[in-house]
C-alpha cells in the first residue's frame, strides 16, 4: 500500500478547486424570474416616482434673473458699468406664504467654473494657512499667482473671480421698507469650513499678509472679507468657502443666505418684497447670466422633477418590457424535448 | 533579446567571424587557444545586477502597450497639456513593470544559481601530465578529461577510451531527447588503447577537425588525425553534455565543444512562439482602438476650438489667456490632454489580464484527475500556457496511429515463414479457433532464457525449430542480430532489453523465447545464444534504419567463417530488392502480409543474403572511404548500401499486434460529433491504417462510400480525385471557390480561404503516401483539399514526416481554421509544430513529441476532456473577459466624451484622478478575474453529452470584430445613461440642508460611484456560475471602493498630502443624500435592465444549444 502511494507522486489533488467543482449557485433569466422582475422592479418605480414627484411639487421656487439684459429690466443701467459701484433693485411679489426656512441662491449660467484650466488654478497648501504657499504660491495658480512680483494670497483663477454682487432682501410693509435678516453662517460644507480652510494662525489676520496683494478683482483683502466676525474672515468667509467649491455644470447656483430668524423663521409671508443689489459681478461680456433664487429643500432636497419623472416613466416601461416579454415568452416557449 | 546581445556585441567589437570549421588538439592549450574558443562555462542567465534594469526595461518598452503608456506619462509630464496628474497612468504602469519585472527576476535568478551550480561541478582534468579537480567553467576546448560512472557529461566530448571491453560506454540521455533507455558508444581502436594510461594519454596529440557549432543532435562530422592516420569520426564517438555515464566505470573524453557552443546549449531557447487568433485578433483590435482614440480626440478637440472662439475668447475676464497662446494653439494641446484623459480604452491591465487568465486555465489542465494516467503516474501536462483558449475552437485534428490511438506495446502475434503462416489455432475441422485468454499458451519451460511475459498460441512454430527447419531457424536468427537493442543482464540468464522502438523488442524478444536469444553485444560482435550453444558473430557492418531507407540490415560473419547480410524492413521495400527466384514465395508472403494488414497488425518482411567474401572486402574499403568522407557522406553511404541490399532471399515476414488505447473510438465518435474532423497520418500500410479506422470508429458501415487514392502518377491522382468529388457532390464547379481577404495588423496579411461544399451523407478518403506526394504538388492541392474536407473522415498511410506537416500546412493555409496535431514519435515532431496546437503523448516511443508540443498527456481519449471540457472553458472564459473587459473601459472612458460637452472641451476629467488610477487595477480587477478563472456554462458531464456545444468556438462566435463592435455600442449606451442621468438629476439641486451638492467633486463622486456599481451588475450579468470565490471578489471590490474612496476623502489623508486629496469630505456631504442614491439607483438599472431584457427575448426567440442546455441544468 505504501509502495502505491508512493508511485502516484504526480497525482494532481482531489479538491473541488482543482478539478473545477466548486459549489456554485447557476442563476438563469427564466421567465419566472424575469417577468416578476420587470413587474416589481417596475411597481417600486413607480413608487418611487409618484413621492418623489409629490415631493418636488411642494417645493417652492422663485427665480429672478437680474442680469439686465432687457431695457425694462432695473439693472439695465448697471449692465454696462465699468467698475464703478451700481445699485438696482428688484421688486416682486409673494402670493402665498413661503414656508421656510427659504434659501437664498444667486445662479449663473453660461459660467464655466468646470473649466479645467480654470479649476485646477488653485493652491489647497496655501489656503489651509500655510505660510511658506503664503510667499510662494504654487505655479498651479497661474495666471493668478504673481502680480508685479508680489504673491497674490489667496492665488489662482478661482479665488480672483469670486463672486462680489451683494443683496439685501426688504419686505414692504405698509410702504415701510422691512429687512428681512440673511444668515449667511452655515452655507458651506462643515469639513470645508473646519478643515480644508484655515486661517493661518496669526493675529491680527492681516499681519499674516504681509508682503503680499490681493486677487486683481477683489475690491478688499482677504482678510477683509468678513471685518466684524474673525469665524467668518480670511479663508474661512463662507461666501469665500461656497464659490471655491466649484460646480460640475456651466449653469449653477450656488447658496448665498438662509432666511431663517425672526419673522421670517417660518417663511416669508405673502406681500410685496424689494431686492436691493450691489452690481458688481461682470458677466455680460461672455454672454452670461445672474439670477437669484428663492427655494425651500424637502428630504430629496431642491426642486428637480427630473427624478420623479424618469421614476415614473421608466417604471412604466418597465411593467410594459414585461407584457411584452410576457407575449412573446407564450408564443416561443421552446419545447422541452429538444 | 538575441538582437540586444548582437546590438551589445557589435558595440564593443565582439562580434566574431562564423566558424567554419573546428580545428583542435588534444592537450595543446597553445594551440586550440589562438582559435579563440568558448570555455566550458555557460550563462543562461540575461541580466546581472547592474544590467538589469536598464536592459528588463527596454524589453518591456518594447511591447507596444508599455511604450504607449510610457509615452502617455512624457505627455503628462507637460504642463501644457497635462490633464491628469502623473500617477494616474505612472501607478499602473509601475505595478505591471514591478510585476513582469519580479518575475523575469525571480527566473534570472534561478538561471543564475544554476548557472553558478553547473559551473562549479568539478571535473578531473588532464593538465600537464596529472589529472586535476578542475571546476566546470574552467575546462578548455582541447582538455582531456575523466568521468566516472553516474556523472554528467561536462561538456561535447571525443570518447577517447573507456573501462569497459572494446571501448564501449554507456549514456542515458534523458536531459538531452527525454529518451530512458541507455545508448550504446564506443571510441575508435587507435584513442581505446591508451586505456587509464595517464602518460599515454598526456602524450596523445591527436587532431581533430570537425564541424562547426550546431543544434544536431543524431549527427556529428569530423576526422581525428593520429600520427597521420585519419579516422572518421561520427555521432557513436561523441559524447554530448546533457548525458549521464552510466554502467561504465570510467572513460577519458577529448573536449570538442565547450559551454555555449555544445549542442545541448546550442538547442536551447530558440522556440518559436506560437500565437492565438484570440491574440491576431487583438492585437488588429487594439490598433482599432488607436485609431478610434484619434479620432474621438479630433472630434474634442475641433470642439474645443469652436468653444475657445465662441466661449473662450470672451470668458478672458475670469480666465485670461496664457500670453502667445491663442484658440488654434489651445486645441492643438487639447487634442493632447485628450489622449491622455481617454487613454483607457488602450486597456493596460488587458493583457497582463490574459496572461493571468491563461496561466490559470493551463493549471486547471494540469491539475485535473481525470487526464492523469494512474499506470504510468503521468498528469496532463499544459506545457504552453498561451494556447488555452484556442482549445475551443479547433476544427482539425492530425492523429498519428502509432502509440497515439494504439498503445504500442507490440506483441509478436504471427509470422509467415517460407511461406507457411504461424500464429493462428485451427480446430480439427479447420476452423479458425479465437484465440482468448483461456486459450493453452506454448510453453517456453525448455528455454532457460525464455521471458515468462512473453505469450504465444501455435505450438507448431516451436515444434518446427525444434525440429530443426532451417528457413525457421534463419528466421529467428536474423530477428535476433538484425536490430539494435541494447541487452542489459544483471544477473546470470536474467535479461532486460532496451529497445529504442517497441516493435523491435518485441521481435527480439520473440526470437528469444524461441530458442535465438541475443545475449550481448559489442561494437563488433553480437553474442547469441542459439537453441542453447552459444555463437558468437563477428559484426562487420550495420546500415541504419531511417524514415528513407524503411530498412535496416546487419553484416556479420559467423563462426565458421560464412559471411551473411540481414535485412528487415518494410515489405514494399524489400519486395522490391528481391532476387528474382523468390517470385513465388513472394507471392504467397503477400497474401500473408495482406490477411495480417486485414487484421490491423504491423508488418516487416525479413530476408537475408549470402556474400562473397572478396566482394566484402572491397565494399568494406569503400564503406571506410564513404564513412571518413567529409562531404555528401550520407549520399554516398545511401549508394553503397543500396548497392549491397539487392537480390535478397525472402524468409518472410512477421506480423505484431498494437492495440487499440482504451476509449479511442468513444473519443473518436465524440469528436466528430463536436464537428471536429479528424484525419489520421501514419505510416502503415494501407491495409493496416484502414483496418484501424474501422475499429476505432473512423470508418463506418454506413459510410456512403470509402474512395482509395493510390496511384502513380499525377494526372491518375487528379482524376480519381475528381471522380470521388463528383461522387459526392455533382454538381460542384471545376475551380475551387476561393475567397482571397486581408487580415493581421495594417490588412497585410493575404489570407485564401477555400469554402466548405455541402455533402449528402457521409464519406471517406483513404490516400496513400505516394498519391500523397503528387497531391501536394502545387496545382492539385486544392483539389485534395476540396476532396478530403468533403469526406468525414481522411486517413493517410505510408506518410513521411514531411508529408504530415506539408498536409497541416495545407489545411492552415486554406482553412483558415484552428488546427490540433496529436502525437506520440519523432516522426510527429514537425507535424506537432506545424499545427496551431501540437498535442504529445507521453507513451512508449520516448520523449520528443512532447518536449516539442504545446500540451501532453498519456492516453489519447483525454484529449476529449481537452478539448470539450477545458478547450471550451477556456475559450468561454477569455471570450466573456474580453467582452467585459472591452465594455468597462469604454463606458468609463466614453463618459469623459460625454462631459466634454459641458466643460468647453477642456480635457476636464468626470472622475476622481484617484478612482482613475484604481479603476482598473484594484476595483474591477479581481471580479473579472474571478469571472474568466471559474466561469461554467455547463458542467464537464454535459459538455460531454452534448459536443455540439462545442461548434461556436470553430465559428468563432463569441469573440470576434462583430462582437467587439457590439461590446462598443453597448458601452456608448451605458456610458450615456452614466453621465446624463446624473447630469439630470443633479440640475439645481441642492443637498437636504440647502448646501451645494452640484458641485464638481460631488458630480465625479456620484458619476463614478454609478460607473462602478454599473460594472460590477454587467459582471454579475455576465457570471453564470457564481462560486463563494466570486461573491467574494465582487462584494470585496464594492467594499474596497467605498473603504479606499472614505480614506481618500477623510480629514487625515488631506492633511497629510493636502495637494494630491484634495476631494476631502465629498464622500461624507453626498453619499448622506437620498437624492443621490435614488439616482444610483436609477443609472444601474437603466444601464441592466434592458440588456436583462434583450438577453431573455434573445434566449426566448433564438435558443441556442446552450441556453436550452442551461434550462436543462437547472432541473436537477
Amino acid at each position: 500500500m505504501v509502495k502505491e502511494v508512493k508511485e502516484l507522486v504526480n497525482r494532481p489533488d482531489n479538491t473541488a478547486y482543482t478539478q473545477q467543482r466548486l459549489p456554485a449557485w447557476q442563476p438563469m433569466l427564466s421567465a419566472g424570474i424575469v417577468i416578476p422582475g420587470f413587474v416589481s422592479i417596475g411597481l417600486v418605480f413607480i413608487g418611487i416616482g409618484v413621492a418623489l414627484f409629490v415631493t418636488s411639487q411642494s417645493i417652492q421656487v422663485l427665480e429672478i434673473d437680474y442680469t439686465g439684459v432687457e431695457q425694462s429690466s432695473p439693472c439695465f443701467k448697471c449692465s454696462d458699468q465699468t467698475g464703478k459701484k451700481c445699485d438696482c433693485v428688484m421688486n416682486f411679489d409673494i402670493d402665498s406664504l413661503f414656508k421656510g426656512p427659504v434659501f437664498f441662491y444667486y445662479g449663473l449660467s453660461n459660467y464655466f467654473q468646470n473649466q479645467r484650466k480654470y479649476s485646477v488654478s488653485i493652491d489647497y497648501n496655501q489656503l489651509t494657512g500655510d505660510l511658506d504657499y503664503f510667499t510662494n504660491p504654487d505655479d498651479a495658480c497661474f495666471p493668478f499667482q504673481n502680480d508685479r512680483n508680489k504673491p497674490i494670497v489667496p492665488c489662482g483663477a478661482i479665488a480672483n473671480s469670486m463672486f462680489n454682487d451683494t443683496f439685501q432682501l426688504f419686505q414692504l410693509v405698509n410702504g415701510q421698507k422691512k429687512e428681512v435678516p440673511l444668515d449667511g453662517k452655515g452655507i458651506a460644507w462643515w469639513t470645508d469650513y473646519n478643515t480644508k480652510y484655515r486661517n493661518p494662525s496669526v493675529t491680527p489676520l492681516r499681519n499674516a499678509f504681509n508682503g503680499t496683494v490681493k486677487p486683481p478683482s477683489w475690491p478688499q483683502a482677504a482678510y477683509e472679507l468678513d471685518t466684524k466676525d474673525t469665524s467668518n474672515n480670511g479663508f474661512i468667509n463662507q461666501d469665500f468657502l461656497v464659490w471655491m467649491r466649484t460646480a460640475a455644470l456651466p449653469d449653477f447656483r450656488k447658496l448665498y443666505r438662509r432666511i431663517t430668524e425672526g419673522d421670517y423663521a417660518s417663511g416669508l409671508p405673502a406681500g410685496n418684497y424689494s431686492l436691493q443689489i450691489a452690481y458688481n459681478y461682470p458677466v455680460l461680456s461672455f454672454d452670461g447670466r445672474k439670477k437669484v433664487v428663492f427655494s425651500n429643500v424637502s428630504w430629496m432636497g431642491g426642486k428637480n422633477e427630473f427624478l420623479g419623472i424618469a421614476y415614473l416613466v421608466i417604471g412604466s416601461l418597465c411593467v410594459l418590457m414585461s407584457i411584452v416579454m410576457l407575449i412573446v415568452y407564450a408564443k416561443f416557449k421552446f419545447p422541452e424535448e429538444d | 533579446m538575441g538582437s540586444v546581445a548582437s546590438f551589445f556585441g557589435q558595440l564593443f567589437g565582439k562580434e566574431e567571424k562564423r566558424e567554419e570549421e573546428r580545428r583542435l588538439r588534444a592537450n595543446d592549450r597553445h594551440f586550440n587557444l589562438s582559435f579563440h574558443y568558448v570555455n566550458n562555462a555557460i550563462k543562461t542567465s540575461k541580466y546581472n545586477i547592474f544590467t538589469f534594469l536598464p536592459l528588463n526595461l527596454f524589453e518591456q518598452f518594447r511591447r507596444l502597450a508599455n511604450a504607449y503608456f510610457l509615452f502617455l506619462m512624457v505627455l503628462q509630464l507637460i504642463p501644457q497639456v497635462s490633464s491628469l496628474s502623473w500617477f494616474t497612468t505612472a501607478v499602473p504602469l509601475l505595478l505591471v513593470l514591478t510585476m513582469t519585472a519580479v518575475k523575469d527576476a525571480s527566473d534570472d535568478i534561478n538561471r543564475h544559481k544554476s548557472d553558478k551550480q553547473v559551473n562549479n561541478r568539478t571535473v578531473n582534468v588532464l593538465i600537464d601530465g596529472v589529472l586535476k579537480k578542475e571546476k566546470w567553467m574552467d575546462v578548455q576546448v582541447g582538455d582531456i578529461i575523466k568521468l566516472e560512472n553516474n556523472q554528467f557529461v561536462t561538456a561535447d566530448l571525443l570518447l577517447l577510451s573507456s573501462s569497459e571491453p572494446l571501448n564501449l560506454v554507456y549514456v542515458e540521455t534523458a536531459e538531452l531527447d527525454g529518451e530512458t533507455n541507455l545508448k550504446v558508444k564506443q571510441a575508435l581502436t587507435v584513442t581505446g588503447e591508451l586505456g587509464d594510461n595517464i602518460d599515454a594519454l598526456a602524450g596523445f596529440h591527436g587532431e581533430v577537425h570537425c564541424e562547426p557549432p550546431n543544434n544536431r543532435l543524431d549527427k556529428f562530422k569530423g576526422v581525428l588525425t593520429v600520427n597521420g592516420q585519419t579516422n572518421a569520426l561520427d555521432n557513436d564517438k561523441v559524447l554530448l553534455r546533457g548525458c549521464t555515464l552510466r554502467n561504465t566505470e570510467w572513460c577519458f573524453g577529448l573536449v570538442i565543444f565547450g559551454g555555449p557552443d555544445t549542442k545541448l546549449m546550442q538547442n536551447s531557447g530558440k522556440t518559436v512562439f506560437k500565437r492565438t487568433s484570440i491574440d491576431h485578433l487583438m492585437n488588429v483590435l487594439v490598433l482599432c482602438i488607436f485609431g478610434f482614440l484619434a479620432s474621438m480626440c479630433s472630434i474634442l478637440t475641433i470642439g474645443n476650438a469652436i468653444w475657445e472662439t465662441r466661449e473662450g475668447s470672451v470668458f478672458t475676464v475670469f480666465l485670461p489667456r496664457e500670453p502667445g497662446v491663442n484658440a488654434p494653439l489651445t486645441s492643438f494641446l487639447t487634442f493632447w490632454s485628450y489622449v491622455i484623459v481617454l487613454n483607457t480604452v488602450v486597456p493596460i491591465s488587458l493583457y497582463v489580464s490574459v496572461e493571468i487568465i491563461r496561466l490559470g486555465n493551463s493549471f486547471y489542465i494540469d491539475w485535473d484527475r481525470k487526464m492523469y494516467y494512474p499506470k504510468s503516474d503521468t498528469p496532463a501536462q499544459a506545457r504552453t500556457t498561451t494556447l488555452n483558449e484556442e482549445l475551443g475552437q479547433i476544427k482539425y485534428i492530425f492523429s498519428d496511429k502509432t502509440g497515439t490511438l494504439t498503445q504500442n506495446i507490440m506483441t509478436f502475434n504471427k509470422c509467415s515463414i517460407n511461406g507457411k503462416a504461424y500464429g493462428e489455432l485451427f480446430d480439427f475441422s479447420g476452423q479458425r479457433v479465437e484465440i482468448n485468454e483461456k486459450t493453452e499458451k506454448v510453453d517456453f519451460s525448455w528455454n532457460q532464457l525464455a521471458d515468462p511475459k512473453f505469450i504465444f498460441h501455435d505450438h507448431s512454430l516451436v515444434e518446427t525449430i525444434r525440429e530443426g527447419n532451417l528457413e525457421a531457424q534463419a528466421f529467428f536468427r536474423l530477428l535476433a542480430l538484425c536490430h539494435t537493442v541494447m541487452p542489459e543482464e544483471k544477473k546470470e540468464g536474467e535479461l532486460y532489453y532496451q529497445a529504442q522502438s517497441p516493435d523491435e523488442g518485441a521481435l527480439v524478444t520473440a526470437a528469444r523465447n524461441f530458442g535465438f536469444v541475443f545475449r550481448s553485444r559489442t561494437p563488433e560482435t553480437i553474442t547469441a545464444w542459439e537453441m542453447g550453444k552459444q555463437v558468437t558473430y563477428e559484426l562487420l557492418a550495420v546500415l541504419d534504419f531511417n524514415n528513407v531507407r524503411k530498412r535496416m540490415s546487419v553484416i556479420v560473419r559467423s563462426p565458421e567463417g560464412k559471411l551473411t547480410l540481414f535485412c528487415k524492413g518494410a515489405d514494399t521495400i524489400i519486395f522490391e530488392r528481391l532476387h528474382p527466384s523468390c517470385n513465388k514465395l513472394k507471392e504467397v508472403t503477400i497474401r500473408h502480409l495482406n490477411e495480417y494488414a486485414g487484421d490491423g497488425l504491423r508488418t516487416l518482411a525479413l530476408a537475408y543474403k549470402d556474400l562473397d567474401q572478396s566482394f566484402m572486402e572491397e565494399w568494406k574499403q569503400r564503406h571506410h572511404e564513404a564513412s571518413t568522407a567529409m562531404e555528401d557522406r550520407e549520399e554516398k553511404l545511401d549508394e553503397l548500401y543500396e548497392e549491397i541490399e539487392k537480390d535478397l532471399m525472402l524468409l518472410g515476414a512477421t506480423a505484431v499486434e498494437d492495440k487499440l488505447q482504451d476509449g479511442v473510438p468513444q473519443t473518436i465518435e465524440q469528436l466528430a460529433k463536436a464537428d471536429i474532423k479528424i484525419w489520421v497520418l501514419t505510416g502503415d500500410k494501407q491495409e493496416t491504417a484502414e483496418n484501424i479506422g474501422y475499429s476505432c470508429n473512423m470508418l463506418r458501415e454506413e459510410m456512403k462510400e470509402i474512395f482509395i487514392v493510390s496511384a502513380n502518377t499525377a494526372e491518375e491522382v487528379k482524376e480519381e480525385l475528381q471522380n470521388a468529388r463528383r461522387k459526392m457532390c455533382p454538381e460542384s464547379a471545376d475551380e475551387p471557390s476561393v475567397i482571397k481577404s486581408r487580415a493581421g495588423l495594417f490588412w497585410l496579411k493575404k489570407t485564401e480561404n477555400v469554402q466548405d461544399e455541402k455533402v449528402d451523407g457521409k464519406y471517406a478518403l483513404i490516400i496513400n503516401g505516394h498519391s500523397l506526394a503528387f497531391a501536394l504538388e502545387n496545382n492539385l492541392q486544392l483539389e485534395l483539399l476540396r476532396t478530403a474536407c468533403m469526406c468525414q473522415t481522411v486517413i493517410c498511410c505510408r506518410v513521411t514526416p514531411l508529408q504530415k506537416a506539408q498536409v497541416v500546412q495545407l489545411v492552415k493555409k486554406y482553412k483558415q481554421a484552428i488546427t490540433l496535431a496529436i502525437g506520440d514519435g519523432a516522426n510527429d515532431v514537425s507535424m506537432i509544430k506545424a499545427a496551431h496546437i501540437g498535442v504529445g503523448i507521453s507513451g512508449q516511443e520516448g520523449m520528443q513529441a512532447v518536449l516539442s508540443s504545446d500540451y501532453s498527456f498519456a492516453q489519447f481519449r483525454y484529449l476529449q476532456r481537452l478539448l470539450l471540457v477545458h478547450g471550451r472553458w477556456s475559450y468561454l472564459r477569455m471570450c466573456k473577459f474580453l467582452r467585459y473587459f472591452f465594455y468597462k473601459n469604454f463606458t468609463f472612458t466614453f463618459v469623459h466624451f460625454w462631459y466634454a460637452f459641458f466643460c468647453g472641451f477642456s480635457a476636464q476629467t468626470v472622475y476622481d484622478e484617484w478612482f482613475i488610477t484604481f479603476y482598473n487595477l484594484v476595483y474591477t480587477a479581481l471580479p473579472v478575474l474571478g469571472m474568466s478563472l471559474f466561469d461554467q456554462d455547463v458542467n464537464d458531464r454535459w459538455s460531454f453529452q452534448y459536443p455540439q456545444l462545442y461548434t461556436p468556438g470553430q465559428l468563432n462566435l463569441y469573440f470576434s470584430k462583430k462582437a467587439f463592435v457590439r461590446c462598443m455600442m453597448h458601452s456608448c449606451y451605458s456610458s450615456l445613461i452614466l453621465f446624463f442621468i446624473p447630469w439630470a438629476a443633479m440640475q439645481d439641486t441642492v443637498r437636504d440642508d440647502g448646501k451645494d451638492i452640484a458641485d464638481y467633486q460631488s458630480f465625479a463622486l456620484l458619476a463614478q460611484t454609478c460607473l462602478l456599481v454599473v460594472v460590477m451588475l454587467q459582471l454579475c450579468l455576465d457570471t453564470h456560475y457564481w462560486t463563494a470565490v466570486n461573491q467574494f471578489f465582487v462584494w470585496g471590490s464594492l467594499a474596497a471602493y467605498f473603504a479606499i474612496t472614505f480614506t481618500i476623502n477623510s480629514n487625515g489623508m488631506f492633511l497629510i498630502f493636502t495637494f494630491i486629496f484634495p476631494f476631502i469630505g465629498t464622500a461624507r456631504n453626498s453619499l448622506n443624500q437620498p437624492n443621490v442614491w435614488l439616482t444610483i439607483f436609477l443609472t444601474s438599472l437603466l444601464c441592466i435592465l434592458p440588456v436583462v431584457a434583450f438577453r431573455f427575448i434573445l434566449i426566448q426567440l433564438r435558443p441556442t444549444a446552450n441556453d436550452k442546455l442551461k434550462e436543462l441544468q437547472q432541473v436537477p
